[in-house]
């Protein structure tokens, strides 16, 4: 980094540092209020846009039918579903104030270009609660580039920012590569959306230890957290554990990096999950999948190897979404063993002591808590507890998947970040990169889109307000 | 039909089913998340409903470069070409025009070359106008098989067509809800009622589906121009010429000119699109058949203004000559997409009851 050119007439107000739903609601915003404004994503074109590619759904408070939601979804029971999902950990001013802007969010969302569809065939569950983007989150970041192209925003793709230069309270430039060549720029206001730190394997191992090295990544391979580090190395406030992310259990046969929603298996309800020793760990019948599938992601992580292994029977296979890979199939369970990889003696031991504990299965119902559990058994599967009998019988193996890490920058209220206690005059975070500022374990699907576009809309306000 | 299509469109089609963001863009997603493994008929019949209005391919995080490479668009448009040389009959004459549009030219300039031949030959006497050209009768007795064939061709395709996707008995209503589809061009619509990607990458726009509907339905007032025509004919014993404030002229020329229009606008549109999107090599069939109809419209058109002209027998001689070869090909080019995509539509509508 020795000759920087700095680009002629790059007299930004506004840069934002990311290029997915919380940086493109930040850069269309302050260019709205008048900025000029510069997107930098590290990714190219056609990877543009971060986690927000593999994204479906904003979940939205609103008081009667909004959009393509029904009925109400109040302010305390989105927050209540948080609180439950989080364990407590969680910021309630921040939350509250994301949850209290959902609302207006979405009239919002689609003047901006995104379109809404009714909830998916298999998640009617959400259809109170979360707005579904018609064609996913991909078609949400297009919708946004093409408004933020009209709205002026020049976006530079494979920029990745290097540095972000901290002087006492204010930052006083940024340098990014493109092309091979270093350029620095003086902008006025600087807003950081680049996401959390997943995809650098060496920075989970820190946190995890070598277990790290087992996870699956379902997002973006850009988001490496190169600006989070750079700025935290600064002393700029962090908040959030290491150790804590989105994290579910997914296809064990997905790719390492953007695997994204078709990896996830809903059929750990209707089946038993071994270790590789055979070994049950966790009563499967919980609750019902949308409220337990962000769990599973830590469970799988605490096993040997980092895999689970999910066994079902014939009966069971058509109770869930279907899988992209499809399931092993064997006839006897040894068999089936076999083909996994595990210890056919043990699983047929761990099948047959589950079998003999389940009792009267006549109330069994896939899509209600239905009380059909074992008894005698431990752990114990409080429901859809039905013996493992019919063959075929078909097996997944299960890995951790993770979405985003939660430690991050930490915000007030206005997005903005700060230095020992006194806020940076021109730095704002909004998105993954800051949602440890509300999450402190656990996830609730659908927020992640909420804090960004929320967050988003904030920080880009403040930095046009700023630079002008 | 060829496997490697079938099985590329049925490794695409479980990946969308673990998906299903694209729900809401047309008929093709609801009626795949409604399986859970894929037959061929199954393909066919999701093939035959999809209007590659290539939503689905510009919201998909799968496309390529991540190595899942899903193209959803072209699967499907590789297996719908294939099932319609499959399902074509004779299918040695769809092999050999589907894909083709300098075949298609070809057979337009031997219609040509056949009215020429016989402009020369038969020499009409006492007629007026166009049959001082060629007699009323002598054009009947020809376009009369010219006509009635296509339509045994197409029906049995559309049989064979039935028996594959697995169809039932055709009730009134399954016909209604098809025809209601194609009149707005439902599928076209994108779901939000923005429209679709094609000239433009994610851009939505009316533009194709508007450029269609002109086609379509100018296609059809030229048709309605002429069976009105007959009708006067034959049931009023009223023959041609008829003055311009008479049904066949006003449908003829409303048709001829949205036709006209329409064709120009399919082509300009299909050079500004992404070919890979579309089936494999089937580019200059596509053009040579949608310039084809554009002819067929413009020469009509011109026969109407210029018909009094010295031009007049050239004129009529390449519109009738384009006319028949247009006929002739109908079950053998992308004419016959039209008849499939009733035949899906009202196969879908069995399906949703």
């Amino acid at each position: 980094m020795n000759k920087h050119s700095t680009t002629p007439g790059s007299n930004w107000d506004v840069v934002v540092v990311g290029g997915g739903n919380a940086a493109l609601c930040a850069a269309m915003t302050a260019a709205e209020e008048g900025a000029r404004v510069l997107i930098l994503e590290t990714a190219p074109k056609a990877y543009r846009g971060g986690n927000s590619r593999h994204t479906r759904n904003f979940r939205c408070m609103h008081h009667g039918p909004l959009g393509p939601l029904v009925d109400s979804y109040t302010e305390d029971e989105y927050f209540s579903d948080l609180m439950k999902v989080t364990g407590g950990k969680t910021h309630e001013g921040l939350a509250r104030l994301a949850i209290r802007s959902s609302e207006e969010c979405l009239p919002w969302m689609e003047e901006h270009g995104v379109r809404f569809q009714p909830s998916l065939s298999g998640t009617l569950s959400l259809a109170r609660t979360n707005a579904f983007f018609l064609g996913g989150g991909k078609s949400l970041v297009n919708a946004y580039y093409r408004t933020a192209e009209k709205l002026g925003v020049t976006v530079k793709y494979e920029a990745a920012v290097t540095h972000i230069e901290l002087d006492d309270d204010r930052v006083s430039y940024l340098d990014y590569t493109l092309a091979d060549k270093t350029h620095r720029v003086f902008p006025k206001s600087v807003v950081v959306a680049s996401g959390g730190f997943q995809a650098d394997t060496e920075w989970l191992a820190r946190a995890w230890g070598p277990a790290a090295k087992n996870f699956l990544i379902r997002g973006t391979p850009y988001n490496r957290g190169v600006v989070l580090a750079d700025l935290l190395d600064q002393g700029v406030e962090q908040v959030g554990d290491p150790t804590q992310c989105h994290a579910v259990a997914i296809d064990g046969r997905a790719p390492k990096f953007d695997g994204g929603i078709v990896t996830r298996l809903d059929c750990v309800p209707f089946s038993i999950v071994v270790n590789k020793n055979a070994e049950r760990f966790y009563d499967e019948g919980e609750d019902v999948w949308p409220k337990r599938y962000a769990i599973w992601g830590r469970l799988v992580a605490a096993q040997p190897d980092q895999v689970g292994y999910v066994i079902i029977d014939a009966k069971s296979l058509n109770l869930f979404m279907p899988s992209v890979f499809p399931p092993i199939k064997a006839d006897s369970i040894e068999e089936l063993a076999e083909k996994m990889g595990l210890p056919p003696v043990a699983l047929k031991s761990t099948v047959e002591e589950f079998n003999r504990s389940c009792g009267d299965t006549s109330n069994f119902h896939p899509t209600e808590l239905d009380g059909v559990r074992t008894t005698g058994l431990n752990p114990a599967k409080t429901n859809w507890a039905r013996p493992i009998t019919e063959a075929p019988f078909y097996g997944y193996s299960l890995r951790t998947g993770v979405t985003f890490t939660y430690l991050g920058l930490k915000v007030d209220e206005n997005a903005q970040c700060s230095v020992g206690n006194r806020p940076i005059a021109n730095l704002w975070a909004a998105g993954e990169t800051m949602a440890g500022s509300i999450l402190g374990q656990g996830y609730l699907a659908g927020f992640g889109m909420t804090i960004g576009t929320v967050f988003g809309r904030i920080a880009g306000k403040e930095a046009a307000a700023y630079a002008n | 039909m060829q496997t490697d299509f079938l099985n590329e469109a049925r490794r695409q089609a479980e990946i969308c089913n673990a998906c299903r963001y694209c729900e809401g863009y047309c008929s093709v997603f609801p009626a795949l998340h409604a399986e859970r493994a894929f037959s061929d008929g199954n393909l066919t019949q999701l093939a035959n409903l999809c209007h590659n209005c290539r939503g689905c391919y510009y919201a998909c995080q799968y496309t390529a470069p991540h190595e899942f490479n899903l193209n959803l668009p072209q699967a499907l448009a590789n297996v719908r070409q294939q099932s319609w040389e499959e399902f074509a009959y004779p299918q040695s004459a769809a092999k050999a025009f589907q894909k083709n549009g300098a075949l298609i030219a070809l057979m337009a300039t031997v219609g040509f070359a056949f009215f020429f031949w016989l402009a020369k030959q038969v020499a009409t006497i006492g007629g007026e106008g166009f049959y001082a050209i060629l007699s009323h009768n002598m054009m009947i007795a020809i376009f009369m098989p010219a006509f009635v064939f296509p339509l045994v061709s197409i029906g049995i395709s559309l049989r064979r067509y039935w028996r594959s996707v697995d169809g039932g008995p055709v009730k009134f209503v399954h016909l209604k809800k098809a025809f209601i589809a194609a009149a707005g061009m439902k599928n076209l619509r994108g779901g939000h009622g923005d429209g679709c990607n094609f000239e433009d990458t994610d851009r939505f726009s009316q533009g194709r589906r508007y450029a269609h509907q002109a086609v379509m339905y100018g296609f059809l007032l030229c048709f309605a121009a002429t069976s009105s025509a007959t009708v006067l004919h034959y049931v009023f014993d009223m023959p041609a010429p008829y003055p311009f404030w008479s049904l066949p002229k006003l449908l003829g020329v409303i048709g001829g000119v949205l036709l006209s229009l329409g064709s120009v606008e399919m082509v300009r549109l299909k050079l500004k699109s992404d070919k890979t999107l579309a089936a494999d090599k089937a580019f200059s069939g596509e053009v040579g058949f949608v310039g084809l109809l554009g002819f067929v419209a413009i020469s009509g058109l011109l026969l109407y203004f210029l018909g009094s002209t010295t031009a007049m027998p050239v004129l009529l001689v390449l519109h009738l000559g384009a006319v028949l070869a247009f006929f002739v090909l109908t079950p053998f080019t992308k004419m016959v997409h039209g008849f499939y995509r009733l035949a899906a539509l009202a196969r879908d509508a069995q399906r949703t009851k």
